[in-house]
This record gives structure tokens, C-alpha cells and sequence, in this order.
């Protein structure tokens, strides 16, 4: 095992404190903001440079939690890759899983019928929901107010309950399959889809209501932290963390994949890129996204739920247990032994935090020759040092909540 | 409406025989720059009136270990240009046993992290850089993972008997 | 109050006038069980379900986990919840090691028990290779259920320790395997 990394650090700040000396005799210190502190969510260490209360440099540690994703996907086939991508951005892996399968069938060139690709735009939406609600609450709490997280975080186990009933589990919910979805959504799962439509808009102008024009939050999140959008956009913000710095950027108007271009919605942008705009432009996607899960819930036509493609997605079990096929087609599959055709394809989704890219070169074999993520977060994360520099110990907290930064998503 | 045809005339009218290999995989339009002249043409697309290409969108390395040795490693950058909604792919081949090309940081800063990632896992230097070292991996990490002949299970570990996972005793890949 | 209200039992002994008469192993255990502190050690897409035990629906509060201690120092119990990687094990210990006995480790999720879907060359094989673990809850992730179920295992394992263990000698070489030395 190796050492805990502070001690470069401290020896480059030591520099920097002999040489300079404040007026009234006080000196510069260091503070290190270690991989386990309360208030970062997720492990990343930050070693600051203060003066006081006030922070003048700081340089950040990420890699406490290296999975080594891209070296995992090297040696899988794809079936097996989507729970990689499901413990990216955790706390909405549908996403993240319908922008695998986005790739993968743009690699192997299989279409998706409307009402697969209508059930997979719900779930993204209630899986972007999900992450922008425990952000919104997080920051809640980072400022003190437990309330609005508890009252909220029921309505995460609403969609729980609502991804149980289309693949089977709460959190990484590996959903999807080649050409669609692994099985249409129940009745129970529409009625449980209903309730919540009717409920949350309620939950969440409560929400709102405590938080937002919030005097004491105001004070705390208004004209900190922000970021002006040609900085934004040299360091890579994608997501409402650009949105919120004034520029609509979003993958879903730009390049609409899986039927986004049937649904009418906006995009909100708020004005300087603080914390207090990223906290708005978030509430606000929530609006959107509901009125996304409405036009879509209203036009969800009927039709099969996967495409006709025997090569790639499973045939049902009664058939692997009649037919001859379909027990070939299904061994087939298990065993990763389908067509590939040799390529490179690079496809983005919207996730919650900003463009989730793909990048895979495929050279034929049933495992991808490279598979890179593009994960928003790694890259906006360095813009965390400019944008710290100059607030306070406690307002560097709460620009780290409301930047959203999620530890899976970082490392992978 | 900036048109593929558009960007490959501009460019090989500026930069000759820097940029070649011209294709366009799935409809993305991608080709290949020599390594001294990389960050002229991404100032290019960049700076240029035309171009306007405003976004790095990601940058990863490669490994070809059964390439000839001038083109085992490549670097592969996407940028984006959000004006007109165009969006293209630059490889850049280096040498296998000292890979080495020129940082992007003075461009984009977003570069600076994905450049350290990529020197983290395959071992390509980016000259100018601000502060190449390691960040994902641990500091004291000498050899480069995602090299093709780096195994991805730990050697040490002892709880699990490679006879179960289908893989014998050296580590080797299934495919 | 409704009978549907499970109240804890006091351990069998003798009541008398103004007395109880037990052994002090079982009133401290009892004690110990029923507010055991934990310090959330929240890596990964495990701390996300920790927040929904923590949260109205499955509240491990009623535990009497009601104060999450981020200071080892006032912590019992130690939940590891997520992928610890190689570059994370030291960290573990040093917080491990600041905590004061007793102290138990929860072990949340396959990843820390074991390393979980990531067999890797950065990811430690499970967290028993740096601290010692009471209870493992495995699942990928574990419902909160199971991860209640956990603290429960835990809980009865807390009632019914020794009140001498943690300055046995077997206690003291079961430690140095893994290389703590207790002073």
C-alpha cells in the first residue's frame, strides 16, 4: 500500500506560505478537505491553500475510487458491459445504460421500434428526475435544511418501484436490451407511473417552497461559485452546470436520439453559472422532464417493444425450449458469439450531469477493441480549483454539491 | 450549413500533407494529422471563420500493438462545433516506443485532465504540459494499464481460483 | 401505545425492591446494541441505498442509529459501503484505526466484501484484507431491507459479546494479522 497523498502538496504550498507573509503577522495554511469528509459526496481530496477562512489554492486528488471501467470493457462482451455503466453516474443508471444500448445499436445497425424507444425516453426521464432530485435535496442539507431532503427522498423510492417493475432492481437497473426493452412495462407499473405523475408536482413545489426563495439559502448559494461561459466551455461543462452559466447546450436538442425530437420541450438557462443558478436551472429541468413523461405517457403507441432481431436480442424461453433456432440464436448470444461488424461509432446521451459519450471501436471480435466514456463529470471537475479560488471554506462545500459531482462518474 | 466536403478542402488546402486518410465511419467524419502539426490544425478549427469547431468533446488513447511500431499508440480527440452542429474526429498516430505529441491545454483547458488520464493509462507523454503525472491510478504505479499486454486482474489476489472463470492460471484474455 | 410496539427486553436476571440483579456483560451489551453510532464510509452506488435507509421509508433510525458520526473518534460502527479501491485501502485503516474500541465494521455491498463485479488491478478484493469485518451484507446493491438485517446480525452480535474481548489476548493476535497494533 502507498501513502496518502498530501505530502507533495505540502511540500509545493510550503513555497508559497514562506514567501509570503500577511500584515498582522498571520500566515497561510493548509487545510486538507480528505477523501472522507461529510460534505463531499463521494471520495476526491482536495488539499487547500487558505488564508484564514478564505481559500487561495487548491489541488485536488481523484482515483479513490478507480474501477478501471475502459479495461473491464475491453474483456466483456456487450451484454456483460451494461452493469459497467449502470455504476457510472449511480444515481441515474438508466441513462446511462440507454446510451450504451444507443451505441451498440448504431455499431450494429438495428433499429428500434417507437414504442421501445417512447418506454426508454420514461425511464431516462425518471431517472433524470432521480439525480436532479437528490443534487436539489443534497444541497439542501449542505446548507443546513434536513427537511426538504427527507420529504423528497420518498418520491426517489416511487421511482424505485417504478424501475423494479421494468427490470428488476432499484438502483443499477442494467435495463435495455439490442432493439429495445427486456420486457414491456406492466400494468402495475403504469398505474404506479400515474400515481407519481399525479403526486410529485405537488412534492416538489413543496420542495420549492421551503428551499428556494429561502432567505438563508439565498444568502448562501446567490453569486457564489459561479463560472462566465466562455470558461465553461474551454473546460468542457456540458449539462446544467452549463446551462446554468447562460449557454443551451443540450444533447437532446442538438442531436436527439430515441424519439426526443416528437416531444415538445425547453431547455432553462440561467444567468451568471452560480450555485443559486445551477439549483434553479436543475428545479427547472424537473418541470421539463415531467412534461416530457406527460407527452410521452399520452403518445406511447402500441407496437412490440424490441426490434426483430434474433442475432442480438434473446428469443423468450418457451421457444429456446421447443424451437430449434431460437436454442441457437440464445446460445449464441450468452456466449457473445454474434455478428459484429468491424468500426468506430461514438454516440452521446443526455445524462444528468451533462454529455455521456461513447466511444467504441469494434474490430469484430464479441469484446470492443476500446471503449472510452466520455463522463461529464472528470471533465468539469477541474474547473473546481478556478472556481473555488477566493470564497470561503464553507461556500467551496456547497459548490461542490451544487455542481453535482458523482465519484463513480469521476474515476470510472 | 458547414458540409464534410467543406472541411476537408479547407483543411488540405492549409495543411497539404499533414492531414490525410480521410473517412467517414458512421457517418462521422474522421481523419488523421501528423503529430508536429496537431495543435496548428485544431487552432485552426478552432479560430477559423468557417470552422468554428468551439468544443473539445473528448480525447482518448489507443493502443495497436500489431501495428507497425511508428503507429502503435493514437490519440483520438472529437470536437464539436455547436454553431452549426457539426461534429468531427482527429487520430493521431505515434511511435510505440516513445510516444510523445504536442499538449492541447493551450487550447482547451478541459484537455489538461483527459491528456494526465491518458499518460496515466497507456504512458503517452503530452510535451507542455502543465502537470503530467498520474490521476487515477496510485502515484506509485510504474507500468501503464490499459496497455493490451497488462493483465486486468490483480496477480496477487487470492480468493478466487481462475479455474472457475474460465481463464488458466496466467491471466491471459478470453479472446 | 399499540401491542404492535416491539419494546426491548431487559436480559433475564433477578428484580427485586428498587433492584435488578444481572450480569453487567448483558446491560452493557444491551446498551451498546441499541445506540450503536455508525460513521457512513459512503464510496460508491452503495452510499446511494445507505441514503435510502437513512431516509422516511426504511429509517435506521429507529435503530438508534440516529446519529451519523463522521468523527471516528464517536463512532461504534464503521459502515464500508462501496468499491474500495488500492489507493483507498490506506485510507480505510487510518480511519479504522482512529476509531475507539469497541468498534465494529459493517462490511455494505460485494464490492466491499469482496471486490465485488470489479476484478481489477486497482480494487482491493474486499475490505477484510486491510480491518477485520463483523458482518458482510452482500447484494450489488443490498436493498435497505438487507442492509437493515445487517445492523440487526450486528446488533445481536454486540449483545452477546464477552465484556473482556477486546483486551483478550486471541482479540489482540487477531488484530496484529492485520497488522494493528493495539497499545
Amino acid at each position: 500500500m502507498g501513502e496518502i497523498v498530501v505530502k507533495s502538496i505540502e511540500e509545493k504550498y510550503a513555497e508559497l506560505i514562506r514567501q509570503r507573509e500577511n500584515e498582522d503577522g498571520s500566515e497561510l495554511s493548509i487545510l486538507n478537505l480528505g477523501p472522507t469528509h461529510p460534505a463531499t459526496h463521494g471520495i476526491f481530496q482536495n488539499v487547500l491553500l487558505m488564508d484564514g477562512e478564505k481559500i487561495v489554492d487548491a489541488e485536488q486528488t481523484v482515483g479513490y475510487i478507480h474501477r478501471a471501467f475502459e479495461k473491464i470493457a475491453e474483456n466483456r462482451p456487450f451484454y456483460q458491459i451494461t452493469p459497467l455503466t449502470d455504476r457510472m453516474n449511480y444515481c441515474s443508471s438508466p441513462i446511462n445504460n440507454m446510451g450504451w444500448w444507443l451505441t451498440v445499436e448504431k455499431l450494429l445497425g438495428v433499429e428500434v421500434p417507437k414504442r421501445a424507444q417512447y418506454l426508454r425516453v420514461i425511464m431516462m426521464e425518471l431517472a433524470r428526475i432521480a439525480d436532479h432530485l437528490i443534487c436539489n435535496s443534497i444541497l439542501a442539507v449542505d446548507s443546513g435544511a434536513f427537511t426538504g431532503f427527507l420529504y423528497i427522498f420518498q418520491y426517489r423510492e416511487k421511482i424505485y418501484e417504478i424501475f423494479e417493475e421494468m427490470c428488476g432492481a432499484r438502483l443499477t437497473t442494467n435495463m435495455g436490451r439490442i432493439g429495445g426493452m427486456e420486457r414491456d412495462l406492466s400494468d402495475t407499473g403504469f398505474r404506479k407511473l400515474h400515481a407519481f405523475m399525479k403526486d410529485y408536482p405537488a412534492a416538489l413545489k413543496e420542495f420549492e417552497a421551503l428551499v428556494s426563495r429561502n432567505r438563508i439559502f439565498m444568502d448562501r448559494c446567490v453569486n457564489v461559485g459561479g463560472i462566465p461561459a466562455d470558461r465553461a466551455i474551454t473546460y468542457g461543462f456540458t449539462g446544467p452546470n452549463l446551462r446554468a452559466a447562460g449557454v443551451d447546450y443540450d444533447v437532446r436538442k442538438a442531436a436527439p436520439y430515441s424519439s426526443y425530437e416528437d416531444f415538445e420541450f425547453d431547455v432553462p438557462v440561467g444567468k451568471t453559472g452560480d450555485t443559486y443558478d445551477r439549483f434553479c436551472v436543475r428545479n427547472a429541468e424537473m418541470w421539463q422532464s415531467l412534461r416530457i413523461l406527460e407527452q410521452a405517457i399520452a403518445k406511447l403507441p402500441e407496437g412490440p417493444y424490441h426490434a426483430d432481431v434474433p442475432d442480438y436480442y434473446l428469443p423468450p424461453k418457451e421457444e429456446v425450449y421447443t424451437s430449434m433456432e431460437a436454442l441457437i440464436y440464445h446460445f449464441k448470444i450468452v456466449m457473445g458469439e454474434v455478428p459484429v461488424p468491424k468500426g468506430e461509432v461514438y454516440q452521446a446521451v443526455e445524462g444528468g450531469n451533462g454529455e455521456l459519450g461513447f466511444y467504441l471501436i469494434s474490430d469484430g471480435s464479441r469484446v470492443p477493441y476500446r471503449l472510452h466514456f466520455r463522463r461529464p463529470c472528470f471533465i468539469y471537475y477541474q474547473a473546481y480549483t478556478e472556481m473555488i479560488k477566493g470564497t470561503y471554506l464553507s461556500d467551496a462545500i456547497l459548490i461542490m454539491s451544487s455542481m453535482n459531482v458523482i465519484a463513480g462518474e469521476l474515476d470510472a | 450549413m458547414l458540409e464534410y466536403s467543406t472541411i476537408q478542402e479547407q483543411l488540405s488546402a492549409k495543411f497539404a500533407e499533414a492531414v490525410k486518410d480521410f473517412t467517414e465511419p458512421y457517418g462521422f467524419l474522421t481523419f488523421e494529422v501528423d503529430r508536429n502539426k496537431l495543435v496548428d490544425v485544431m487552432q485552426y478549427l478552432r479560430d477559423n471563420e468557417t470552422m468554428r469547431f468551439n468544443f473539445l468533446t473528448t480525447l482518448c488513447g489507443v493502443h495497436y500493438p500489431d501495428n507497425e511500431v511508428e503507429r502503435q499508440f493514437a490519440v483520438v480527440y472529437h470536437m464539436h462545433n455547436w454553431i452549426d452542429n457539426v461534429r468531427i474526429r482527429i487520430k493521431v498516430f505515434l511511435n510505440g516506443q516513445n510516444p510523445e505529441v504536442e499538449t492541447a491545454t493551450s487550447l482547451f483547458e478541459s484537455a489538461n485532465w483527459q491528456e494526465r488520464e491518458t499518460y496515466d493509462f497507456y504512458g503517452i507523454i503530452f510535451t507542455g504540459h502543465p502537470d503530467l503525472k498520474r490521476i487515477l491510478n496510485m502515484d506509485e504505479m510504474v507500468s501503464f494499464p490499459m496497455r493490451k499486454e497488462f493483465p486486468l486482474e490483480d496477480a496477487d489476489r487470492t480468493d478466487k481460483d481462475d479455474r472457475y472463470f474460465g481463464r488458466i492460471p496466467q491471466n491471459t484474455n478470453m479472446n | 401505545m399499540s401491542d404492535k410496539v416491539k419494546m426491548v427486553q431487559p436480559p433475564p436476571g433477578v428484580a427485586g425492591e428498587g433492584f435488578y440483579l444481572t450480569n453487567v456483560d448483558k446491560v452493557v451489551g444491551l446498551a451498546r446494541a441499541n445506540s450503536l453510532w455508525p460513521l457512513p464510509f459512503a464510496t460508491s452506488c452503495c452510499g446511494i441505498e445507505y441514503m435510502a435507509t437513512m431516509a422516511s421509508t426504511y429509517d435506521f433510525a429507529r435503530f438508534g442509529t440516529e446519529r451519523l458520526s463522521f468523527s471516528p473518534r464517536q463512532a461504534d460502527m464503521l459502515l464500508v459501503m462501496g468499491t474500495i479501491a488500492k489507493k483507498m485501502g490506506p485510507i480505510l485503516r487510518n480511519v479504522y484505526e482512529q476509531m475507539s474500541e469497541p468498534r465494529w465494521v459493517i462490511a455494505v455491498g460485494a464490492c466491499a466484501s469482496s471486490g465485488g463485479v470489479f476484478d481489477t488491478y486497482s480494487v482491493l478484493q474486499g475490505i477484510d484484507k486491510v480491518i477485520p469485518v463483523d458482518v458482510y451484507v452482500p447484494g450489488c446493491p443490498p436493498r435497505p431491507e438487507q442492509i437493515l438485517d445487517g445492523i440487526m446480525k450486528l446488533q445481536e452480535m454486540v449483545k452477546t459479546e464477552p465484556f473482556g474481548r477486546r483486551n483478550s489476548p486471541e482479540y489482540k493476535a487477531m488484530l496484529a494479522t492485520y497488522g494493528i497494533t493495539v497499545n
